[in-house]
């Protein structure tokens, strides 16, 4: 059975089958309850499950994951909600120094079944703090696992793999895409959360992203025929661990690899993927790895967020800019 | 900056709840009172004994070596053994790095304190065997951990219900220096607008490190409570009797539903922050004197001894603290040493490819060595 949905009504079919399911499961949040959170992904919820289930928390994001971790051992499944991806920040500490690092410490006795959604990157038009795309962040601290859905199908699965899952699991939603329909098949899961995807085959350049960029990179490939480009989109899902099996495949059929995010450039994603992409494909590459992404600076004013947020120009560009020197 | 100041209070200034002064008399409160007999004394006393037994052999570890770092708790043993043993085996505690007496007090064998400043562990013990969660490090975080597991109380219904063995409690434990930082205030909140059964007990010994409390607060820490809308008690910390009817009164308060308290255990660092500070350097020997005449076994030893406890019982607590030292010297030297290659399966829950990798790497580097154990 499939049904047409956005992402956010995705999210919030997640979340309720999860509630459904293990009564031990809450979410925990500022405006999560009465409102159902400022996207309305938990809209409905407190209703049908109660101000036990679904707690509208004071506001102090450090509290809202320290109370989580406290919870835990009593063997509750917090998923907490940040409100905004630039509001995570005082929760930082409790995140790493903590929720990262209880099962190590306590050499597996503790376990941490938290997941900490958080709305990010920018595309909205947003003021400050709303738009920040803080992923590496998260996706460097050993002991977390960062994912990030890019459509409703993967919405609705994603949150309820990572809601099962005994470790900690930073949930980072592409905010910019609540709202866009996709079909979501509410039989079964389609693959692993540890899992990237070929979205789309190609034969001339390996995209290779995650996030609200799945939908750019789609439409830059789309875009990328009328230049004669046959350009491959991977869905990376998992950013932490990375699983880039099928990146290196792609990589060795196509030899030219453009990394794609939004956030800053400097030891964001794309410098990982690209060192280990080096690393396992080092003798396939016929150009260096290319990464589009923002730019070193804090998110800039809305007016200009398109200038430097990553667009099809700017992705189609990389690409011709890599063949350029491969066919030298 | 000039050191903040104020014309109408001093962290010093509130009278304290204290039931047995400093030189052994016993003396009444107007809403506190010790519940026990003598004999209820006497076992408090052991393991103030005990506890501070666990503390000098731990301080002697390091100093020979066998430890890298130690934080004594010389002085705060009635605040620890107070109120630890104030708890109930389904009330849980979340305690500081320096808190040995309350782990000690919360079934822990005290060996299983070493390895974590032993270097060996991070942590040392299941905290499900004993309801005690793992020492914090991170100065406050653990309030928030109590908390959200209090929460988690009321949530599952074990408040209020009137069932002595099914009501619980959670007790935090954290300094005076932590209640400067934001988790702490946040907790205080949480607990009060959730009405949480937590206690707050906040060790006022004096000092952060070098900073003393007139740098963290210029109101006694105690009324803070108010502003946050729970009682707020202060406590002769050094006195065991007056902290653990206090704390008693606390958590069967929480255990009631009847939400947070928070209380202020007035004591002294006597020993140095870690084996690695100088207090020399920001405090003078006459307030150390001055605090070790109220020191917390004392008193209660010249209670007892008021009481017709002779030698032979002191003389027998203190054979078993001397065991007490002696295995711990032997059991510290045997603690198994870590390694690397098997810590690597505790990152994660559900181990990952990546961490696997890393595993054979360490592993194939390791055993690529003449003469590798491995």
């Amino acid at each position: 059975m499939s049904t047409k949905m956005s992402m956010a009504k995705a999210l919030n079919s997640g979340l309720r089958r999860s509630m459904e399911g293990n009564e031990k499961v809450l979410m925990m949040g500022e405006d999560v309850g009465r409102l159902g959170g400022v996207f309305r992904v938990t809209d409905g919820l407190q209703k049908d499950f109660g101000e036990g289930r679904v707690l509208d928390t004071p506001l102090a994001e450090s509290g809202i994951v320290g109370t989580a971790v406290g919870l835990t051992y009593r063997g509750f499944r917090p998923v907490v909600e940040i409100q905004f991806d630039g509001f995570v920040y005082p929760a930082y500490d409790q995140i790493v120094s903590q929720v990262a690092r209880l099962h190590f410490r306590s050499l597996g006795a503790v376990k941490m079944p938290i997941v900490i959604r958080i709305p990010f990157g920018g595309g909205i038009g947003a003021v400050e703090h709303h738009s920040d795309s803080p992923e590496a962040q998260f996706a460097l601290t050993a002991g977390l696992k960062v994912v990030s859905c890019s459509n409703p199908n993967d919405a609705y699965w994603m949150i309820q793999q990572a809601i099962d899952s005994d470790d900690p699991v930073v949930f980072m939603e592409p905010k910019r895409r609540y709202w866009e329909n996709g079909e979501v098949d509410l039989e079964s899961a389609p693959d692993s959360l540890w899992s990237s995807r070929v979205v789309r085959p190609g034969r001339d350049a390996t995209l290779i992203t995650y996030g609200p960029m799945v939908t750019t990179c789609l439409q830059s490939a789309e875009a990328a025929l009328a230049d004669g480009l046959d350009l491959e989109v991977i869905d990376l899902r998992t950013l932490s661990p990375l699983e880039l099996a099928p990146v290196y495949e792609s990589v060795r059929r196509t030899g030219h690899a453009v990394v794609v995010h939004e956030a800053q450039r400097t030891l964001g994603l794309g410098a990982e993927i690209a060192a280990r992409i080096t690393e396992e494909c080092f003798y396939h590459l016929e150009a260096p790895v290319q990464r589009v992404t923002g730019y070193d600076m804090p998110y800039p004013p809305s007016r200009v967020e398109d200038e430097f947020l990553p667009g099809l120009d700017r992705i189609i560009d990389a690409v011709e800019r890599a063949r350029e020197i491969g066919a030298n | 900056m000039s050191a903040p100041v104020s014309s109408s209070a001093s962290p010093n200034s509130d009278p304290l709840v204290q039931l047995l002064t400093p030189d052994g008399q016993r003396v009444t409160d107007p809403v506190y009172s010790f519940a026990g007999d003598t004999a209820a004394i006497a076992s408090l006393y052991r393991d103030l004994v005990l506890a501070r037994r666990v503390d000098t052999e731990a301080f002697a570890l390091q100093r020979h070596g066998e430890l890298g770092l130690w934080p004594p708790a010389l002085g705060q043993e009635a605040a620890q053994i107070g109120s630890a043993r104030a708890l109930r085996a389904q009330d849980f505690a979340f305690p500081t790095y320096r808190d040995h007496g309350v782990a000690y007090c919360r079934g822990v064998d005290p060996v299983q304190l070493l390895p974590v400043f032993r270097g060996t562990e991070l942590g040392g013990w299941d905290p499900a065997d004993h309801n005690i969660a793992l020492p914090q490090i991170i100065i406050g975080a653990q309030t928030l951990h109590a908390t959200g597991y209090a929460m988690g109380l009321v949530l599952e219904g074990a408040v209020g219900t009137g069932d002595a063995d099914r009501d619980a409690a959670a007790i935090a434990y954290f300094g005076d220096g932590a209640t400067s930082q934001g988790d702490v205030n946040e907790a205080l909140d949480w607990a009060a607008v959730y009405r949480a059964p937590v206690v707050f007990l906040c060790e006022n010994n004096q000092y952060a490190i070098s900073v003393p409390l007139e740098r963290q607060t210029i109101i006694p820490i105690a009324r803070r409570a108010d502003g946050f809308g729970m009682p707020g008690v202060r406590v002769d910390g050094n006195d065991v009797l007056a902290v653990h009817a206090v704390t008693s009164a606390a958590l069967q308060r929480a255990r009631d539903g009847e939400g947070p308290m928070l209380i202020e255990a007035v004591t002294y660092r006597m020993g140095a922050h870690t084996t690695s500070d100088d207090p020399t350097r920001y405090r003078d020997g006459a307030e150390v004197e001055a605090w070790k005449a109220k020191d917390p076994l004392d008193r209660v030893r010249a209670l007892l001894v008021s009481e017709g406890y002779g030698d032979d019982f002191f003389a027998e607590l203190e054979a078993e603290a001397e065991a007490l030292g002696i295995r711990l010297r032997e059991q510290c030297a045997a603690l198994p040493e870590p390694d690397l290659a098997d810590l690597f399966d505790h990152v994660h829950a559900e181990t990952t490819v990546e961490s696997r990798e890393q595993q054979a790497e360490y592993v194939a580097w390791r055993d690529s060595f003449e003469g590798s154990t491995a």
